[in-house]
């Protein structure tokens, strides 16, 4: 029997189409972009930081997930308490605790710190939801949602409450914004090869089969779950320095929709289809933009009433859930070789069991 | 005696608003697996059939001028037509797709509605004014209940009582049950699925026009993000009520606007605000003690 390549050889092509994909993208807009361009481009490495974290939680455990956004909105103000300076932060948060309110970090400490504080709390609140599964987990993760955002919407003394923090510095740009979605999808990329990410698709596909075998189904959700959670609190942490402001509103419904609409459009079960969703809808969202404020068609300007562009979007993303409800990866990653085989791989076997759930 | 009777009739009329939601989004869900979440933005789009298009923060009232017993079953009407529409239009070609492809494509039909509308009518909220008489509170044991709750809860039953008699005497009813229960099997013993998914969606878009007419004599203002707590809470509710189980879902809506007033009524000052983070941390409680929902029917449990 010869010895089949490594699944890492077999594989590692996936990341490395998306990240060098990207490079390009973040190179020709920094060089050829304007400033409003590149504001565009960094928001599509956030969305695509969230998106991927989504991927990994949603695509290898099958389980849709409403409450990612709650870890997004746990990193943004994480990295508010750190970075904005002692003095603005004794007038407006003055319920911090004291080595809190005295600490000024740099963005490059605080980023991470984030990301380990929102994946910390899921570790405690996901020891609790991940017993759940099918559908019933899908709402105790929209409860989550529904807790973080009451209490930071109304935690005046430590959150601002429903008005919005400022003075975080802003100090984003197109690279860290890619370098925020390189380290994403390597991160997702490792998990999604290690012995949990495998472990867990299996259950994905057949839980019955795979508990059968001896895998622990709520320890590989966990740990799907924090890996997640870390990943959305550092895209988080890099919104609020994108912004510069936070306020609980932005990590709320419309989020939470719209990271989940690109990730089914691109294709749920694929890290190829996660960043491809958002990049597409990206695309058209910028393009639609610029429609509704004109373009000149032979001396006249043409321009969409308001309010089109999202009219459109919404459009879109329906007729291509009508004909590719896969995804526009039809979940499949992006590699030079191996199409025809992961095809007749890739399906998981539809049983009767599917459609109870 | 007084406060509690106070707190009773405003849990049911909250209790009322959930129920009805919930069982739009139940009816759906129980015949094709979807949860509809442009059910909230149906309900904004009912109130707002009530006036005439336009950007000024003065509404333009238009079909809200018609004496009731027109302009109700108008609303009905309105809110079936577009239920029926979405579903020949949208979602009838879901068919056999995955939940989560489902449950983004209703998704984003609410947001086309509710940016339609935004397009039409401006983000203001616009004042409306229904039949303000049912505002006045009537003496109830020396309580003083709005008249518009005694309204709200007196329909809600009238219509569970309609919705019951529906689905246990008649063969359409009978057909419903059996698809929610078993949509393939049903199938194979002669229900007709186009037929049995348009009644559901009918019905439901009825729902969602009492809602909205509900929801605009109450608060007396037509704004475009009204229908999406009452939508989400009643997804919840259809949840924990037990997927798939009508009155699981009826139980569970009632007992979420319950709760909801209690803990209004009983929380400490200070963490009054912090209400609706109790509500979802009970919600989150509730599904660890009871995974399938509280009133889950037999055929829920996954056979293997």
């Amino acid at each position: 029997m010869s010895q089949r390549p490594s699944v890492f050889r077999q594989t590692i092509i996936t990341p490395i189409v998306l990240i060098v994909a990207l490079l390009i993208m973040a190179g020709l807009s920094y060089q050829f972009g304007s400033r409003a361009f590149n504001r565009t481009a960094v928001e599509m490495f956030i969305n695509i930081m969230v998106v991927v974290g989504l991927y990994v939680f949603v695509g290898n455990s099958g389980l849709l997930s409403f409450g990612h956004i709650s870890f997004m909105c746990l990193g943004a103000y994480m990295t508010a308490w750190l970075t904005i300076p002692p003095v603005m932060k004794s007038i407006t948060l003055k319920g911090l605790p004291a080595w809190l309110l005295h600490t000024q970090l740099p963005m490059w400490v605080a980023t991470p710190i984030s990301g380990l504080f929102a994946a910390l709390f899921a570790l405690l609140i996901g020891r609790v939801i991940m017993r759940l599964s099918g559908i019933a987990a899908s709402i105790a993760t929209f409860g989550l949602l529904g807790v973080v955002n009451n209490v930071y919407s109304n935690w005046d003394s430590v959150t601002g409450g429903q008005g919005s923090i400022v003075g975080i510095p802003p100090t984003m740009t197109v690279w860290i914004g890619w370098i925020g979605a390189a380290v994403a999808i390597a991160i997702a990329y490792l998990y999604s090869i290690s012995r949990s990410g495998l472990a867990l698709r299996a259950t994905r596909d057949e839980s019955v089969a795979a508990s059968a075998s001896g895998i622990d189904i709520v320890r590989e959700r966990l740990i799907a779950f924090v890996v997640s959670a870390f990943i959305i609190g550092l895209a988080g942490a890099l919104y609020a320095h994108f912004l510069s402001i936070v306020n609980p509103g932005a990590f709320y419904l419309r989020t939470t929709f719209v990271t989940l609409s690109m990730l089914v459009v691109g294709g749920m079960y694929s890290l190829s289809g996660a960043v491809s969703g958002v990049v597409a809808m990206s695309v058209l969202i910028e393009l639609f933009r610029n429609l509704e404020k004109g373009v000149s068609l032979g001396g006249h300007t043409v321009a969409l009433p308001n309010g089109a562009q999202e009219i459109a979007i919404g459009i879109i993303t329906i007729v291509i859930l009508i004909y590719l409800p896969t995804g526009l990866t039809r979940n499949q990653e992006f590699a030079w070789r191996g199409w025809l085989l992961r095809q007749r791989l890739a399906q998981p076997v539809q049983t009767a069991l599917k459609e109870s759930n | 005696m007084r406060e509690l009777l106070q707190i009773i009739f405003d849990a049911l009329s909250l209790g009322s608003l959930y129920a009805l939601g919930a069982l739009g989004i139940a009816l759906i869900f129980g015949v094709m697996r979807l949860v509809n979440f442009a059910h909230g933005d149906f309900i904004a789009f009912c109130v707002f059939a009530m006036l005439w298009p336009s950007i000024n923060a003065a509404a333009i009232v238009f079909a809200g001028q018609l004496p009731f017993y027109l302009l109700i079953p108008l609303l009905l009407v309105i809110g079936a037509g577009l239920s029926i529409l979405s579903e020949i239009v949208v979602f009838r070609r879901f068919r056999n797709a995955n939940p989560a492809t489902m449950m983004i494509a209703s998704f984003a039909l609410g947001f086309v509605i509710r940016h339609l509308l935004l397009m039409l009518y401006s983000s203001r909220p616009k004042s409306i004014t229904l039949w303000p008489s049912l505002g006045l509170p009537v003496e109830f044991f020396g309580a003083h209940i709005p008249m518009l709750q005694v309204v709200t809860i007196i329909i809600t039953l009238a219509v569970l009582a309609v919705l019951v008699l529906f689905l246990k005497r008649t063969r359409y009813g009978l057909e419903m049950r059996a698809a929610a229960e078993n949509f393939t099997m049903a199938r194979m013993l002669g229900v007709r699925a186009n037929g049995v998914i348009l009644l559901a969606f009918a019905i439901s878009g009825m729902l969602a026009a009492a809602i909205g007419l509900i929801l605009a004599t109450n608060s007396g203002t037509a704004d475009i993000g009204m229908g999406a707590n009452v939508m989400l809470i009643a997804f919840i509710a259809t949840v924990i009520g037990g997927l798939g189980s009508i009155p699981g879902a009826v139980a569970a809506g009632f007992l979420i606007g319950a709760a909801s007033v209690v803990f209004q009524a009983t929380l400490p000052h200070d963490a009054r605000v912090f209400r609706d983070a109790f509500v979802y941390g009970a919600v989150i409680v509730v599904l660890l003690v009871r995974p399938q929902g509280l009133f889950a029917p037999k055929s829920a449990k996954q056979r293997v």
